[in-house]
């Protein structure tokens, strides 16, 4: 296979690609033949309820959990050391410690610690890098300022300026609304399409909230044990599904027979 | 004051206590941000079994009690990693099994002379000068390696998820801070004693994170936390002729509510 496969429309990069991968812990699967693409400069969004096997495929993607079966290839290899500097991750900001004492450019200078290397210490050459990501989140004001006081939206802008700081090809995002009131979450959405369009990055990111998903995601994978549906956000779903998705929360329930009926559909467009 | 001085196990216990200070308050700086405070107590307690080795064995109870504790402290840290328990339940398991060991080294050792009431409320009388080359070259390497690897460690405490993705060594790391917290309890038992040696693991980094959010001061006051709590329990414990590591401790507490009433006023 070549090392760069392209796309045959828009000649795009496949930077993440999974092919029958199977998963499983303790004896049980909880993945399922996955077989997964995310390009060059897309944002992909994978939706499924809480016990579906986001948090797993996301481990699987940055080479932390071996699959059973089948081939994970990122920028056209196996993941390794190697490959896991040009992965950027933003975990849940709520596992971070609103005490620990550091500011707001330490935690963007951690990003580039395995670039500084064992033993060295980061010089003035990763501080002016830590500031301009600083500057393009908009929190040069903050530098100085601790971690633990910044709000939760201003918090998950710095993990993002820490995770794009070593200017990585591909950053992972998971649960990006947790914690996050719903204007934060508009703004983090267009930080993360402004880097997406100036980096050329590609993202994935996992979230049980199909609405922020679909409305943000170039693409989305719907997962649930399985990928029930890869494609386009809008032909998953039918007109009135999508009134209700943006409406009101989605019962996780409702959501499965939908992934299961964009399985059909997808299988009918193939 | 300079009567106090003219003893060589006074000096000796200054110099200890001057050696070891750093050691401990950076050492608890971590302990703190990773909330192991428990860890510490149960390396100390596991450094007992070592030391009844020792005895037993006619060599020395520092060496034995340094390779008992760097097991256990190693071994909780894996079990927290790897098995179906939390780090809690691993402490509980091994302390135990460690002292109870302790217990049975003693009662076939036939040395009936030795101080063990020393060994477990910490008696500076005992402090050689063997023992002050010993504390600092073991303190030295652990300043040391700790110093080498401080951003990564610093890393790897407050987001250890990132850091593994990021490429950080993150089993290396655990297993190396276990290894210096192990190293750093047992060089300290002769001047506060088993029992007490954890406060000094974890009260100096307490303190100094109740009056500032940044690292360096933080590990700049444990520092200063440490050495007042030291050198002012030695001599206290020296005019009021009382127990000294019991003195160190009780000092460290004090300073510890001063700064978090400072701390409370200051919010």
């Amino acid at each position: 296979m070549k090392e760069h496969e392209t796309d045959i429309g828009n000649k795009k990069a496949v930077y993440a690609e999974l092919q029958d991968v199977w998963v499983s812990y303790y004896n049980k699967w909880v993945l399922k033949s996955i077989c997964l693409k995310c390009y060059q400069g897309e944002i992909l969004g994978i939706v499924g309820p809480n016990g579906g096997g986001k948090s797993t495929l996301l481990k699987v993607i940055m080479g932390l959990v071996r699959p059973q079966k089948g081939v994970v290839k990122l920028f056209g290899h196996r993941p390794d050391k190697h490959t896991r500097l040009e992965v950027g991750y933003l975990p849940q900001i709520s596992k971070a410690d609103r005490s620990f004492p550091v500011t707001a450019l330490d935690v963007v200078l951690m990003g580039l610690y395995s670039r500084v290397g064992f033993l060295k210490r980061p010089g003035n050459k990763s501080r002016k890098v830590a500031m301009e990501m600083l500057d393009r989140i908009n929190m040069a004001e903050y530098a100085e300022k601790s971690f633990g006081i910044l709000s939760g939206g201003q918090q998950q802008r710095v993990h993002i300026a820490r995770a794009l700081a070593s200017k990585p090809k591909l950053l992972v995002l998971d649960e990006p609304s947790t914690g996050v009131d719903s204007v934060a979450q508009e703004d983090f959405y267009e930080l993360l399409a402004k880097f997406r369009d100036e980096m050329n990055i590609s993202v994935i990111m996992v979230s049980h909230d199909i609405g922020v998903i679909t409305a943000h995601a170039d693409r989305i994978a719907c997962l649930n044990l399985q990928i029930h549906y890869h494609g386009e956000p809008d032909s998953c779903f039918e007109p009135e599904i999508m009134q209700k998705v943006y409406g009101k929360n989605l019962n996780i329930m409702v959501h499965d027979s939908r992934c299961a009926t964009c399985l059909k559909k997808h299988e009918h467009n193939d | 004051m300079i009567e106090i001085f003219s003893f060589e196990f006074m000096r000796n216990a200054f110099m200890a206590g001057i050696m070891l200070s750093p050691v401990l308050a950076v050492v608890s700086f971590f302990v703190v941000l990773r909330r192991l405070s428990f860890v510490g107590v149960g390396v100390a307690h596991s450094a007992f079994g070592g030391i009844a080795l020792g005895i037993l064995l006619g060599i020395s109870p520092t060496l034995t009690a340094i390779a008992f504790a760097i097991a256990v402290s190693n071994a909780i840290g894996y079990t927290g990693r790897h098995g179906k328990l939390n780090s809690d339940t691993a402490i509980g398991i091994f302390f135990a099994f460690a002292m109870a060991l302790g217990i049975i080294f003693i009662g076939m050792s036939d040395q009936y002379n030795v101080d063990l009431f020393g060994y477990l409320f910490g008696n500076i009388l005992a402090i050689t000068g063997e023992d002050l080359i010993i504390i600092a070259l073991l303190g030295g390497l652990v300043l040391i390696s700790i110093f080498l690897v401080f951003k990564e460690l610093l890393f790897v405490s407050f987001d250890r998820e990132v850091a593994l993705v990021s490429g950080m060594p993150v089993a290396f790391l655990d297993h190396f801070f276990f290894t210096i917290l192990g190293v750093s309890v047992v060089i300290s038992i002769k001047i506060i004693g088993i029992i007490l040696v954890s406060a000094l693991l974890v009260i100096p980094g307490a303190a100094a994170s109740q009056i500032t959010d940044r690292y360096i001061p933080m590990i700049a006051i444990a520092i200063a936390v440490a050495l007042i709590s030291t050198v002012g329990g030695l001599f206290f414990s020296y005019y009021a002729d009382i127990a000294s590591g019991a003195t160190i401790v009780i000092l460290s507490c004090f300073i510890f509510f001063i700064l978090f009433i400072i701390g409370r006023c200051r919010k």
